[in-house]
């Protein structure tokens, strides 16, 4: 059990959990070696580099500084949080409970750029198997995706559908995943969903087509807007709505960085990291 | 006023025959975000000159079906018994407010 688990080890995650460490509280950090750092050749525009600095090595010595002071930073993939009375959070490794959690996944962009899906959003195309797996009991579905995230939604899903396939899209699935039986695997790129009120068909970009009565979106690294479509985090346009103090509408759940949209630059991220580090420390002390 | 729970027998004259907008909430109470819709809701029902209401769909599949609820929370919005606007996932209050 953490009090604080910071989901992300870019500017903003590494500098809230290093006032987190500074005042003694218990943190966890996650990332998954994904940042927009890594895209970035050279930094000219941060403080203290007189030379400049590669996005890549400003990562790595971010999360060096955060181990050299102590704080745990495991690479993990997290594939959901769920809240009860405390935080759970799933990755591709562990389980860990936490009382506190930050946002700091940066921003990416998962929804796959395919005609029909944003029509259908409601109506046969979900973000959530949890939530919405009721609605599709003994029904054919599918899921858009090919990594972990994928099959963390595939378990919610298979004992509810009738049969679920996985639509890499193209992609390559990697690991064996022949454990379940219902399942099937079809790799072909989709061009378009089509369907009149409701999904009822993917066509593929060979013109061939499978009938199904629901998607679930689920493709690359589950980031700041698969997790807030689960938790009912407020968002606008996919960017995570915080206040001055870089809450959330959930409680105990801030967010920053990229994923909270504005300037996506690193001084800002490292300033919304401070601020919701300072926040938890106030409230932690407070006894909340 | 408050939320009213809405079903199968009372969804005909409580939303569709209201004589005011009606905002339908479609939950359950397995649903992570739909708990975060549920203050929002209830803020939303402060205001006199509309209806709110909530409708668990496990209890209510028909009401489920009929509307094509596939995803929770949705949130209808209701005119004179025609639907005339619905979002799906939680939703800002202001946002909700400033469709009616
Ligand atoms: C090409 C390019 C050039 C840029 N140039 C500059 C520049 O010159 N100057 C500047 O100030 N800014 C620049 N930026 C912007 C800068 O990189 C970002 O503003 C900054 O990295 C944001 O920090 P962050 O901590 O919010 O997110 P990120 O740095 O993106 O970090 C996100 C973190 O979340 C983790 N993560 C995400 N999802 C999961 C998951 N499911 N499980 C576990 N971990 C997860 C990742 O592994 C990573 O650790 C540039 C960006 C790009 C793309």
């Amino acid at each position: 059990m953490y009090r604080v688990i910071i989901i992300g080890a870019g500017p903003a995650g590494i500098t809230a959990g290093i006032y987190l460490k500074r005042a003694n509280i218990d943190t966890l950090i996650l990332e998954n070696g994904e940042s927009s750092l890594e895209k970035t050749d050279l930094i000219e525009n941060y403080y203290g580099f007189e030379n400049g600095i590669s996005g890549k090595a400003l990562y790595d010595a971010g999360i060096n500084q955060a181990k050299n002071l102590g704080i745990v930073v495991n690479r993990e993939e997290v594939l959901k949080i769920e809240k009860e009375h405390k935080f759970k959070v799933y990755t591709n490794k562990n389980t860990y409970e936490t009382e506190y959690i930050v946002l700091a996944t940066g921003a990416k962009k998962n929804k796959p750029n395919i005609e029909g899906i944003e029509e259908f959003e409601g109506k046969g195309i979900s973000y959530c198997a949890i939530c919405d797996s009721f609605f599709y009991r003994g029904k054919n579905v599918a899921i858009i995706g090919s990594g972990n995230y994928a099959f963390s939604e595939l378990e919610d899903l298979i004992n509810i559908v009738n049969k679920v396939t996985i639509l890499t899209n193209g992609k390559d699935i990697r690991e064996n995943r022949s454990a379940y039986n219902n399942i099937e695997i079809n790799t072909k790129p989709i061009k378009k969903v089509i369907g009149n009120q409701k999904v009822e068909k993917i066509v593929f970009t060979d013109d061939t087509k499978i009938d199904i009565d629901g998607i679930f979106i689920a493709e690359g690294v589950a980031g700041s807007a698969e997790f807030a479509k689960k938790l009912g985090i407020l968002t606008d346009k996919n960017r995570i709505i915080v206040d001055n103090n870089m809450k959330t509408n959930v409680e105990k759940l801030y967010s920053c960085g990229d994923c909270v949209g504005g300037i996506l630059q690193i001084a800002k991220a490292v300033d919304q990291g401070m601020i919701a580090a300072f926040d938890i420390i106030k409230n932690i002390r407070k006894g909340e | 006023m408050s939320v009213k729970k809405i079903n199968e027998e009372n969804f005909e004259s409580e939303i569709l025959n209201a004589g005011k907008t009606a905002i339908v909430d479609f939950y359950a109470d397995w649903c992570g975000p739909c708990k975060m819709m549920s203050p929002i809701i209830d803020e939303i029902a402060q205001d006199e000159n509309i209806v709110v209401g909530k409708i668990n769909v496990d209890e209510n599949q028909e009401l489920a079906i009929k509307y094509d609820v596939m995803s929770i929370p949705t949130i209808i919005i209701f005119k004179n018994g025609n639907q005339v606007k619905r979002f799906v996932g939680v939703q800002n209050k202001n946002d909700i407010l400033n469709s009616l």
